[in-house]
Formats: C-alpha cells, structure tokens, sequence
C-alpha cells in the first residue's frame, strides 16, 4: 500500500483555472480580431502581433532578469491577453516603436511594478494605451480608414464617429451629425461608409457581443459590469438627446467607439474591478457617467479609457465598502 | 413540481454517486471493536466498563459526559480488552474503549423483529417519554455533525419551534448511504419522523431532496401520502434543485421555508425549524420503538479506483480498513482516505480509524485527484465571493487570516463561514482559502470566547 495523503478539506477542485479565464477572454477577443484583420489587413495584424510579443517579452524578461523569480508567469495567458487588448485598443497605423514603449508601459511600469498578476491597481493595457495618447498625441489620433489591405503607416486616415459627435457638441451645429453612419452600419461594420475609423478592437461591435455572450456562458465574467456600462451611457446619452439634438441619437453612441470594446473587455478586468455583484453595478455606472462627460465636454473624444482609469482608482474603496448580503441579512 | 433551493451562493461539484444502486450490505462484525469517547458535539462520555468485563450487543459502555454528551453502546458482544487511547478521525490519539468480539449476543431489552411499529399501538408514548428514550439511546444528527438529538428537540424558551425539516439531501460528491436507508427504510423514517414531531410539539414535517434522487422523492411522497393523508399532521416532500452545499442545515431551512437563519449564535429553531437528518429519524424510530440505542449505522464505502464500492449496514466501532477489505481492498499507490465526502470529509492519517456515529462514507479518493494544486495568485475574480452560501467574501477572510488581522476579520462576519469549501473547490488560482479561513475562525472565536469570559 501507497502512502495515505493528509490535507485540510475539500478535497475536490472544480476544473477552473487561472488559464482557463485568461484563453477565454482571448477567445472571446477572436471574432473582433479576425474582423479587424479583415477591415485593416496589414497594419492590424502587425500592431496586434507586435503588441502581444511585446508584452509576453516584457514579463519574461522582468521575471527572470529584475525579479530573478524562479517561476516565470507568460503561460497563465495574462501576458498575452494584455498584448492583445492593447493592440486592439490602438490605430492600426501605428509605428512598431510606438508599441513596444506601449508595451513596456503596460507590463512595465502598470503590472509589473505592482508584483504581477492580481496585484496590479490599473488595468496594464488601458495605461499602455493611455500613456501612449499623451506622449504620443497625433499618431494616436490619427485613424486609418477601413478597407485598406496593404496599407500600414501610409494608410489614408479619416474622422472617427466620436470626434463628429463631440465637434457637434462644440459648435453647437448638428449637421456635422449627420455624416454619422447609422446604427446597422456601425453593429456590421460597414465599410462603405466614412465613419468606420477608430482603434482596431472597436471596429464591429457585432463581434465584441458575440465575445460578451461567449464570456457569460462561460461565465468567466458576469453581466453586471457590461450591462451597467452600457445600459448608462445609453439611458444619459437619451436624456441629452431629447434635451438638445445636437446630441447624438443613443443607439449611435453606445455603438460609437469604444464602448463597446471598453464595457466587455476593459471594465471588465478582475483585477481592477470590484469583487460583489452591487459593487460592480456601481463601478459600471460610474464608468457610465465619467465617460458621456468625457466624451461630450472633455478634451479628448474618447472617454472610455479615463472613465475606466479612473474607476479603477476607485475599486479598492468600493470594495472596503459595499459589502454582498450576508446570509440571514435577508427579512425572513 | 415546484423544485427550490437556497438563495446565496453555491456550486455543483461532480456527484459521482457511484453506488445508487448498491443494495445495502450487512457489514461482517469486526474482530475487535473501537469506541472513542468523543463521537459528538460536547463533552466526552465516561467509561462505565473496566477491562475483563463481560459485553453484550446494545451494553452502554460509556454515559453522557455533561448536558451536551452522549452515551456510548458496545455494537458488539465480548470482553472489554482496554481503555486506552487510538488515532480517531481527528488525527490525533483520543481516549477509547477497546472491545475484543466473541459471538453476537444482544441485550435482551432490544426488538430484532423486522415488524414497523406504529405510533396508534403505543399509546404511552408522550412527547418527554420520546426525547426520553432518544437521549437514553444516545441519539446524535447523523449527517456528520453529531449534535446529542435530544437538545435540538427541546429549544430554548426564547424559541419556538414550528416544523421538523428532514434532511435527505445528500449533497456531498459519492455518499450514498441515506438513499439507500431511504429506499429500503422508508416506513420506518416516516414513523422517526413522526416521533421527531411529536417530540417538539409540532405538526408540520417537511422532507427536502435533491432532485438527482427521484425515486426516493417518488417513494416518500407516495408513502407520505398513505400514512399522513388524514391525519393531523401535514408532512411534505420537498424536491431540491441539485446544488451544493444543500445540506448544510442553514442552506436547508432557507431552500424550505425560504426564512435564514441569522448569524450565530442564532441557530435553526430560531427561525422555527428543527432540522434531522434521515439517518437520525431512522435512528429515533430504532431508539423509541424497538428500544435499540444507535451502534450501527449506513455508511457508503466509496472510490473511483476501489474494486467492488458499496453501502454497509456496518457495527460502530468497525475499524475502516475491515469494510475497505470487503470492498476489494486499498487501491495501488498513494490515496486520501476520508471520513466523510470530498467536500467536507477529514482526511485521515490511519486505515484502523474506527467507523464513530457520524461516519456517513468511508471515501478514496487516488493519485492525481488527491493532490493540490499548486496555488497562483489571486486575481481578483470573485468567483468565490459568487460561490460562497453565506455572503461573504472568502478572498477577503482568507488574506485578512494569513495577515492575522482578527479584528477586521470578525467585523466581517469570519465566524459565519459553514466551512463548506466551496471557495476553494471554486478559485481558479488554486488558493488554499479554506485553510486560511478555517485558522482565521477558530482564532476568533477564542478571542471572542475570552471577551465574553471577562465580561
């Protein structure tokens, strides 16, 4: 007879793994990847690739040549998924060196710095991106246009949806509005009209729902953060709408930009969002809020990746106060 | 059918209910008998034998050792061999008394008849007399927990209880035995039930299933209906969505009667219910009609790598390895023994631990399965906040206990976690957040034990 095996209980274990989520959400990015390389060719292929190198690179180096650790993490999938959704969040026309400082960033200065995976306050991709838009204002601005192959850096570049809406708002004159593609067009993607341009990731949001509802059946993330995300902006951008027109119609704005991206795949993170089901509804609106301020008064177009920077800062304190109903809290 | 269930938390852990089918054998009786002194909740009973002395079958060798106590009955005839310490459950060496076996004679006082007894044909049978016979026969919950059943019968004044909910949901991965007593024991558990009733003054039963157990929902709603149909009491089978942990006594009452049980030091009656496990009722009919105390018991004897597993009508006292040997012996390599199922099973450290009254599986779990992963880093999911039955936060509790921050810890509600491991079987980082947390409550609760002390 063998030894007998002594440990505390349980001594089952589910079939979940830290890899098993990580593969996921890449999974789930597939759909609006291979859309994206179908609308940008080239350019998106190389910034997501380098992207991904970049950051695996970065973690393999820092974990083996500063933190000397014997265990080196690149195979939970973490390092790539960063890669991946910060490739995703960028302009397909993007010089490689720009990427790769985005990449050190990411990894860097925004995972690395705080211990690695779990410990980090803000989301590694979103302070890549972020840290790239102010070093590095006009080639982060500037937006190929759809249905250009073999085009990379020399891709002719156009106007993205938000930045007509936000011109709306500033001038007062909503017939800049009305060069905004319609609500089919942006769901599919539809290259035949002038206002498809914007980061790679955010090109179909067709594909993003598709990845939110592969995450939800696989229940590697719940609705709660996603459905508050996007359910504000819709309800807020509303309410501007029919109090003025030179706000955008909603169904427009929720599918402008990237929201869609940002609510799925960004907020989402289970790192810097909160851990109960009432304290992700609240970082969700929140997130909600902060961007239709950005968005339409702020300098900068795009508000989805402050808004959620900023709720990030705030997840640790949310988390120290809303607590989920204990068991017996409830009226009997 | 109206399936319900409790409202917080939970998972499903695979139910590899290998034996469902296994018609209960009777256990062959062991050479040797080993009785600890501590099978309960409480105080330790007292030995009333002295080495040399003579047994028989049903024979208290040990009485209660205070109010919380329970006696203990010899399972076997023969001569107590001596009074001396064994490794139980617990893993560490606990008083014991050692019985050596010679024939299977029983004490004259016990009813061997297979006839059911009604309660119509005994008509002296007031509610004292039955908490009476209960406590003399030393009856404790079955289902693990082992507390004295006659206390949970006569709550406090401050309480009042309004039903008896009968626990037959089995919600432990591989256990078996309590659908087994259930199928070939139903009339009985009914009578049990009825004398639970009678016992704490109600008129209301209930009888919760899970639902991966159909037949036995279809035989106790079938037999409910014949023998309470009419009468004055309103008994009800209760089919329960599959999900663990529904057996856990909070998570029953509030999957029921949808009411929760409030933070300790609240407990079931609080809320009205008395909750028996259907072990225990068939232990009460046993006690109460045929005057036998509990030395036997139903215990699955279970694995994915054991030849022939099965369930035993098996004597306490069986020391495991006997009942392993019948089922075709240890499995090859290195294995995890557990009294008990994955979930909240004790691993032991030895194959001669004695089956005690609350050991519902003998359980192996081999090779790969047994061991743990290695832990990662915690990343934040939340899934184990989503798992926990209780509403807390056990990736909270868990760091708040490896940082020894006890004060925090009890503000968040670290003493009500029901150690059922569903965080852990839950987190995908592989964290031992049970163990944390486990060390965390005990260290509380002395500090809170202290407080009140002083006060």
């Amino acid at each position: 007879m063998g030894k007998l095996i002594v440990s505390l209980s349980p001594h089952a274990h589910g079939t979940d793994s830290v890899e098993r989520n990580m593969y996921g959400v890449i999974i789930a990015l597939m759909p609006a990847l291979l859309v994206s390389f179908y609308f940008f060719g080239l350019g998106s292929v190389i910034v997501c690739l380098t992207s991904v190198v970049a950051c695996v690179f970065f973690e393999w180096a820092i974990n083996k040549y500063i933190l000397k650790s014997e265990r080196n993490t690149i195979l939970d999938g973490s390092a790539a998924l960063t890669g991946l959704l910060l490739g995703m969040n960028l302009p397909s026309n993007l010089p490689i060196w720009i990427i790769l400082i985005g990449a050190l960033f990411a990894i860097g200065v925004a995972k690395m710095t705080f211990g690695g995976l779990g410990h980090n306050i803000f989301n590694p991709a979103l302070v890549g991106r972020c840290a790239l838009l102010v070093a590095f204002p006009a080639q982060m601005t500037s937006w190929p246009l759809p249905g250009q192959w073999f085009q990379y850096t020399d891709a002719e570049t156009g106007a993205t949806p938000l930045a007509l809406m936000q011109e709306a708002v500033k001038s007062g004159n909503m017939d800049v509005l009305a060069q905004l593609p319609d609500a089919v067009s942006l769901l599919l993607a539809d290259v035949s009209l002038n206002g498809g341009a914007g980061t790679i990731g955010e090109v179909c949001d067709l594909a993003l729902i598709a990845g939110l509802i592969f995450m939800l059946w696989r229940k590697i993330i719940t609705w709660h953060i996603p459905v508050s995300v996007i359910g504000t902006v819709f309800v807020l951008s509303e309410l501007l709408h029919l109090s003025n027109p030179i706000y955008a119609d909603p169904v427009v704005v929720i599918l402008s930009g990237g929201l869609m991206l940002g609510a799925i795949f960004m907020a989402t993170d289970y790192v810097t969002s909160p851990m109960t089901p009432k304290g992700q509804i609240i970082y969700g609106v929140s997130i909600g809020v902060l961007t239709i301020v950005i968005r339409n008064w702020g300098a900068y177009p795009e508000g989805m990746s402050f808004a959620i920077l900023i709720m990030n800062a705030f997840t640790p304190l949310i988390n120290n106060y809303v607590k989920p109903k204990r068991f017996g809290e409830v009226a009997k | 059918m109206n399936i319900r269930t409790f409202r917080i938390g939970g998972i499903h852990p695979d139910e590899n209910k290998l034996t469902h089918e296994a018609v209960t054998q009777v256990a062959a009786l062991p050479k040797q008998a080993i009785f600890p002194l501590s099978q309960h909740i409480g105080a330790p009973a007292k030995p009333v034998v002295q080495k040399g002395d003579k047994v028989k079958v049903g024979t208290m060798i040990a009485e209660a050792g205070g109010f919380v106590s329970a006696p203990i009955f010899s399972s076997v005839s023969g001569t107590v061999f001596k009074i001396d310490t064994a490794i139980d459950a617990t893993g560490y060496r606990k008083p014991v008394i050692i019985i050596n076996v010679e024939g299977d004679e029983w004490e004259e006082s016990i009813d061997r008849s297979d006839k059911l007894e009604t309660v119509e044909a005994h008509p002296e049978l007031t509610p004292e007399e039955i908490v009476t016979r209960i406590k003399d026969a030393g009856v404790v919950g079955m289902g693990g927990a082992c507390f004295p059943t006659f206390i949970k019968l006569t709550p406090p004044p401050t309480a009042k209880a309004e039903c008896v909910i009968i626990n037959a949901v089995e919600c432990e991965p591989y256990i078996t035995a309590d659908f087994r007593l259930m199928m070939e024991h139903a009339d009985e558990i009914l009578v049990g039930l009825e004398l639970l009733m009678m016992g704490a003054k109600v008129t209301t039963g209930y009888i919760g299933i899970e639902t991966n157990k159909m037949p036995g929902i279809e035989l106790l709603t079938q037999k409910c209906a014949e023998k309470f149909g009419g009468s004055e009491y309103t008994v009800e089978v209760v089919p329960l969505k599959q999900r663990y942990p529904q057996g856990g006594e909070k998570q029953l009452v509030d999957a029921v009667i949808q009411r929760q049980v409030p933070a300790p030091p609240a407990i079931p009656v609080n809320v009205g219910a008395i909750v028996q496990n259907v072990g225990t009722a068939f232990a009460v009919y046993q006690a109460v009609m045929k005057h036998k105390p509990l030395f036997e018991r139903y215990t699955t004897v279970t694995g994915k790598k054991l030849k022939n597993p099965g369930n035993f009508l098996v004597r306490m006292g069986t020391p495991m390895l006997e009942l392993i040997d019948a089922c075709g012996g240890m499995p090859e390599g290195d294995n995890k023994l557990l009294a008990g199922g994955p979930m909240m099973g004790k691993a032991l450290t030895s194959t001669e631990v004695p089956i005690c009254k609350g050991t519902n599986s003998v359980t192996i779990i081999s090779d790969e399965e047994a061991r743990r992963k290695e832990p990662q880093p915690c990343i934040r999911c939340a899934k184990c906040v989503g798992a926990c039955p209780m509403g807390l936060e056990p990736y909270l509790l868990a760091k708040l206990s490896e940082v020894k921050n006890w004060e925090r810890a009890e503000s968040e509600d670290i003493v009500s976690c029901i150690e059922c491991g569903s965080c852990q079987f839950t987190c995908p980082a592989h964290r031992p957040l049970l163990d944390n947390i486990r060390q965390g409550k005990s260290t509380v609760m002395g500090i809170i034990r202290n407080r009140n002390a002083k006060k």
